[in-house]
């Protein structure tokens, strides 16, 4: 059992929790992800790590209320357990392996849409720790979905930190893709590499930008995982033609490489079965409210 | 009432109806009774140079166990397949006798062989329902053995190193102990908390101690667990991996699955219990493709869930890999065969879900390199078949996890761990490897087999040190 130190809502639907995990604190690094399973019954959801303590033991998640799992996982409390925690899984992030003075003479430009924020910020974070230079893109829909924007000013400085809403409600207005092309074209900003993370439509568009301006760009999928350890080959996607398992060769691809358009059409796949489960669920809850499970 | 015995054949075993069987998730065969298991060991011939037992991947002295059965002495039984074996009521269940001890036996060459596989699960299921423990945990030699992975393989080997005194620790990726035993083979042919979890709770009883949730080669690699946890050896057992794909057009379409995320869903995941949250969908007209024993499993699995069920194969009926049992068991449930076809093409709707699938006949040629007839495409011969989801049960790849974390660690052309097939050591001192992920995906026995020789390995090894 894995003990919750702490849980808040971030925005809407947008959860923060510090969970006790010590075999996924003492060895995860930006770029990897987890599993949690609530509870018994529950399914093993794949989760982004948005921070970690060695020291404690402790790892952070952020994550939004989807499927019915994900709804388990956000009804507990500061003090509840986790049936399991299981990580780190998938590769770091590829400049943690590289040779640091290597990644020191690059400008990097992380960009993070919506929930995409959380799993930005570990990077943001150990890039500047390492004497990088990294300017963050935050995107959201409106002012009340941001998440992280102090957290991420923190790591990285204010000077550094863009936030857009898309209908312009807060800072600049409109998508992540019109901010990337001013700070390149209008604002002389120079970047040698960009980590876009977010929903899969935005990472495309997003590369489809950074392919005009040049800048090699980093994407991080998140399909439909069981085991998340190499075993079930439901996260498989089409990267450069060839079949690759984002759980053991990502999650993190080369992002003009990928086919978002296959990978997003296999995001439906659950969708109505999910929903079904959903809407049962949620007349459930609004049936019998005793807290009892039957 | 005493029953009467045909020596030419087996005594007859009960099962479920197939029209019963086939919507519910209760074990299939139901096993022998006392007096049946009695009759069928006086079948036993007992002989001086018994085949049965060199057909046998962990050697259970097969005659003397039956020898037991014979006096009624069932709990003296259960000591000598105890000996050999750390899963019986398993390997009663899943082993391919025909191929292995019932293959060899003298009985089989006029009449049929006798019936080991039920006679050892009949005697490991007493066991189990009479309370009886196999051995007694063994004194500490103080000297730690690390296991990654809790399947077949790594269970035998932990049970064997822990009866010779070492203190065995089994590092779990999954959230349960089992590997295959819980996430692949199904509730209707292996039940997971009456069966499974009793023989896991038996080696546990040894001393075993074994961490679920921990991802060696993630969490902490094989290297660390040698110098930083003072692990003296470590036996991998990390099982097969990644699906294999046919690659054709329409393999990504929705509704195509690996059989591995399919019973994963169903067995681990418990998706065909309302109780649980897994999605799964439930396919009405499903194509499995594959013939062996995990295509059995995927077909009725589904079939259960309440899907009409094809099975495509590419050779005949005798080429099948599968145990002869699961495939008598699937057509007697309703299962059609396809055999002599190939898929070409996996057709999609306009949404992008599987409306069917194209396939080819084809026919047997010269041999190939594994001795089978090569099937070769009869031209002009194709055709569909409608189907709304299509199951790949192909085969896997090794897990790639620990060979691309460890130092100094050997594989093969196919990634599989190179490994020395009498002790399992690996090219790194003090490593030892088997099951799948050093052979390719193969049986639960021979899994267990080399889990056995290993711990001869380990224990060799440790003492010369």
């Amino acid at each position: 059992m894995y003990k919750i130190l702490s849980a808040e809502l971030l925005a809407e639907k947008t959860y923060r929790m510090v969970v006790e995990a010590p075999n996924v604190a003492h060895a995860c690094e930006p770029g990897q992800f987890l599993i949690v399973r609530a509870e018994e019954e529950s399914e093993r959801i794949a989760l982004t790590i948005c921070d970690y303590d060695r020291d404690k033991d402790t790892v952070t998640i952020v994550f939004q209320t989807i499927g019915e799992s994900s709804y388990k996982i956000a009804e507990k409390k500061a003090g509840d357990f986790f049936a399991d925690v299981v990580g780190p899984l998938g590769n770091p992030a590829e400049y943690i392996t590289e040779p640091l003075e290597e990644v020191q003479k690059r400008h990097y430009l992380l960009v993070g849409g919506g929930l995409g924020t959380a799993p930005v910020y570990p990077q943001a974070k150990w890039l500047k720790e390492h004497g990088v230079d990294v300017d963050v893109i935050i995107g959201t829909k409106t002012h009340d979905t941001l998440i992280m924007e102090q957290d991420m000013i923190d790591a990285v400085g204010e000077d550094h930190v863009f936030v857009t809403t898309d209908d312009g409600s807060y800072k600049r207005s409109g998508m992540v893709t019109a901010v990337i092309e001013d700070l390149v074209k209008n604002e002389g900003r120079h970047y040698d590499r960009c980590v876009s993370i977010g929903p899969m439509i935005m990472m495309k568009f997003c590369v489809k930008m950074t392919k005009e301006l040049g800048i090699p760009t980093i994407v991080s999928m998140n399909p439909i995982m069981v085991d998340g350890t190499g075993m079930c080959g439901a996260c498989r996607l089409i990267v450069g033609d060839e079949v690759k398992f984002a759980c053991v060769d990502g999650p993190e691809f080369d992002g003009f490489k990928v086919d978002f358009d296959q990978a997003m059409k296999r995001m439906k796949l659950y969708k109505t079965e999910e929903g079904r489960r959903m809407l049962k669920y949620e007349e459930s809850k609004q049936g019998k409210n005793c807290g009892c499970k039957g | 009432m005493a029953i009467e015995v045909d020596m030419m054949k087996k005594v007859p075993v009960s099962e479920q109806d197939p029209k019963v069987r086939a919507a519910n998730f209760e074990e299939v065969c139901l096993g022998y009774n006392e007096e049946e298991a009695k009759a069928e060991a006086t079948r036993c011939l007992n002989c001086k140079n018994p085949k049965c037992v060199d057909g046998c991947p962990v050697s259970i002295n097969i005659p003397g166990f039956i020898e037991k059965i014979k006096d009624g002495d069932f709990e003296a039984a259960a000591g000598v397949i105890g000996e050999a074996s750390s899963l019986p009521a398993v390997c009663g269940r899943v082993c391919p006798q025909e191929k292995q001890c019932e293959g060899q036996c003298i009985r089989g060459i006029k009449g049929e062989s006798v019936s080991i596989g039920k006679l050892e699960r009949f005697t490991a299921d007493w066991a189990r329902e009479h309370g009886i423990k196999p051995v007694k945990k063994a004194a500490s030699n103080g000297r730690k053995v690390a296991v990654v992975g809790a399947g077949p393989s790594g269970l035998t080997c932990a049970g064997d190193l822990a009866k010779m005194g070492y203190e065995v620790t089994i590092f779990e990726a999954l959230h349960k102990a089992g590997g295959v035993l819980v996430y692949g083979i199904p509730e209707f042919r292996l039940p997971k908390d009456k069966v499974v979890a009793k023989e896991i709770e038996n080696v546990e009883s040894l001393g075993v101690e074994i961490k679920t949730d921990y991802i060696i080669g993630r969490s902490e690699t094989v290297d660390e667990l040698m110098e930083r946890e003072g692990f003296e050896a470590v036996y991998i057992s990390s099982g097969a991996g990644l699906p294999m794909f046919m690659h054709i057009p329409g393999e990504q379409a929705l509704g195509v699955y690996s059989a591995n995320e399919y019973l994963t869903r169903a067995n681990l995941m418990k998706a065909y219990r309302d109780d649980y949250d897994t999605p799964i969908n439930k396919g009405r007209k499903t194509v499995v493709v594959g013939g062996g024993n995990v295509a059995m499993d995927a077909a009725r699995t589904a079939l259960r869930l309440g899907s009409e069920v094809t099975v495509v194969y590419r050779r005949s009926e005798q080429e099948l890999p599968a145990r002869a049992e699961e495939v008598h068991h699937a057509k007697e449930e309703g299962i059609v065969f396809e055999l002599l076809t190939n898929p070409v093409e996996i057709l999609e709707d306009e949404e992008g879900f599987v409306r069917g699938i194209r396939v080819i006949r084809m026919e047997l040629g010269e041999p190939d390199e594994s001795g089978r007839r090569r099937p070769v495409e009869v031209p002009g011969s194709e055709y569909e078949i409608e189907c709304d989801s299509v199951i790949m049960a192909l085969g896997t790849t090794p897990n790639p996890l620990i060979p691309g974390t460890t130092k100094g660690l050997d594989t093969t052309k196919k990634k599989c761990i190179v490994t020395d097939e009498e002790t399992g050591a690996t090219s790194k001192d003090g490593v030892f490897a088997g099951g799948d992920c050093a052979t390719g995906a193969a049986t639960v026995i021979l899994a267990m087999g080399a889990g056995r020789k290993a711990a001869k390995g380990i224990d060799d090894y440790l003492n010369a040190r």
